[in-house]
């Protein structure tokens, strides 16, 4: 008990922690069968191909890889300006 | 309703031999009949951890290349009457069999018993395919690391793409009191990450070591954590609901539970 106030309070991660959340992002690398620098360059294309139809706001947007239950899901939340480009 | 059970990891050393054969012990006990099958090609060890490494005369490629029968290739377990073992061929290598084989062995093992448990042998190769070829659904294997946790999620997803049913997985060699002071994966952490079925925790137990000096089997040892375990897993595989072991620690049996499993207490 008095181990576990320590950790509270110093905050530091015990190593299980640590092993926990490294597992958790290599595997969503493994499992998509991607690597990190071809995600990117995925990301960078769709936003591309967004942007020919409309503007985006940039600064808000976010696209990520998530996973839960061996499912790996591509979550995309694009904040659109709704200006038109053509 | 015979069934095929591959034991796999993706890692090596993982206890995938150990696992199959104390397994074995345990349906055979339950009164199923029970023959297990080394495919681990060149690299054999079901037969000296049942102890019956004396006994072989016939291996699994002497029956596919037709200088045995199948019978004279079975040998018989020293302590229960309905356990089997063919075992693996000790002078060749993996890519000496093929799938097809396999699968045509495991269908005619299914005509004569309830269960055939296949000791998968490390990696994901040829030998992997092997093994996985004509199972009906498998058992993964991991111990609390990193490195093992990623294998095995490595080989789950080779399963599915190969429509086996989603396999069930074996916790080996936990640590308790690691565990309780966060310096090892618990159980929930590794279900969280692999997303499968949790079949059984073995803890990690020198009686291992020391029934598998002797050629015996810790299932059939009185006492021990790592045997009650066991015992536990061969119940759940037929279809038995079993609640999961309370590992020994210096806590209390339920604070000790919940610490394994995963659930803090506050
Ligand atoms: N729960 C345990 N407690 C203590 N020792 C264990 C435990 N499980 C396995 N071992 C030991 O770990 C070693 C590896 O086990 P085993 O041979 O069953 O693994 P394996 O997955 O079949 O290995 P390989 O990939 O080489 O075939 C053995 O020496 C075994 O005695
Ligand atoms: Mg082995």
């Amino acid at each position: 008990m008095i181990d576990f106030i320590a950790r509270f309070f110093k905050k530091d991660k015990q190593s299980k922690d640590l092993a926990k959340e490294r597992l958790q992002l290599v595997l969503i690398h493994d499992r998509i069968n991607l690597p990190p620098y071809l995600l990117e360059q995925m990301k960078e294309e769709l936003i591309g191909v967004i942007k020919r139809f409309t503007e985006i706001d940039e600064e808000a947007l976010d696209i990520g890889i998530e996973s839960s239950d061996r499912t790996v899901t591509l979550v995309a939340n694009i904040p659109l300006k709704g200006e038109k480009k053509v | 309703m015979s069934e095929v059970i591959v034991i796999t990891s993706g890692k090596g050393g993982e206890g995938k031999t150990t696992s199959t054969a104390n397994l074995g012990a345990g349906l055979a006990k339950l009164n199923y009949n029970v023959v297990l099958v080394d495919t681990d090609i060149g690299l054999r060890n079901l037969d000296i951890v049942m102890g019956l490494e004396n006994r072989i005369v016939y291996d699994l490629i002497d029956y596919f290349e037709g200088r045995c029968k199948l019978r004279q290739a079975l040998i018989k377990d020293k302590r229960l009457n309905n356990l089997f073992l063919l075992p693996a061929a000790q002078t060749r290598d993996k890519t000496a069999i093929n799938a097809e084989q396999m699968k045509k062995l495991c269908s005619e093992l299914k005509e004569q018993f309830d269960y055939v448990l296949i000791d998968c042998p490390a990696g994901i190769e040829q030998g992997f395919k092997n093994a996985v070829a004509g199972a009906d659904r498998a058992i993964i294997i991991t111990t609390p690391e990193v490195s093992a946790v990623r294998d095995a999620d490595r080989v789950i997803g080779l399963l599915e793409e190969m429509n086996l049913p989603r396999p069930k997985l074996i916790i080996n060699r936990i640590k308790p009191a690691m565990v309780e002071r966060g310096e090892m994966m618990n159980v929930k952490d590794i279900l969280d990450i692999l997303g499968i079925d949790l079949l059984g925790v073995v803890p990690e137990d020198e009686n291992i070591v020391i029934t598998t000096n002797r050629g015996d089997l810790v299932i059939l040892k009185e006492g021990s954590e790592a045997g009650k375990a066991y015992s536990n897993i061969a119940k759940r595989l037929t279809g038995e609901e079993v609640p999961f072991l309370q590992l020994k620690t210096k806590y209390s049996f339920r604070e000790s539970l919940k610490r394994i499993i995963g659930i803090r207490n506050n």
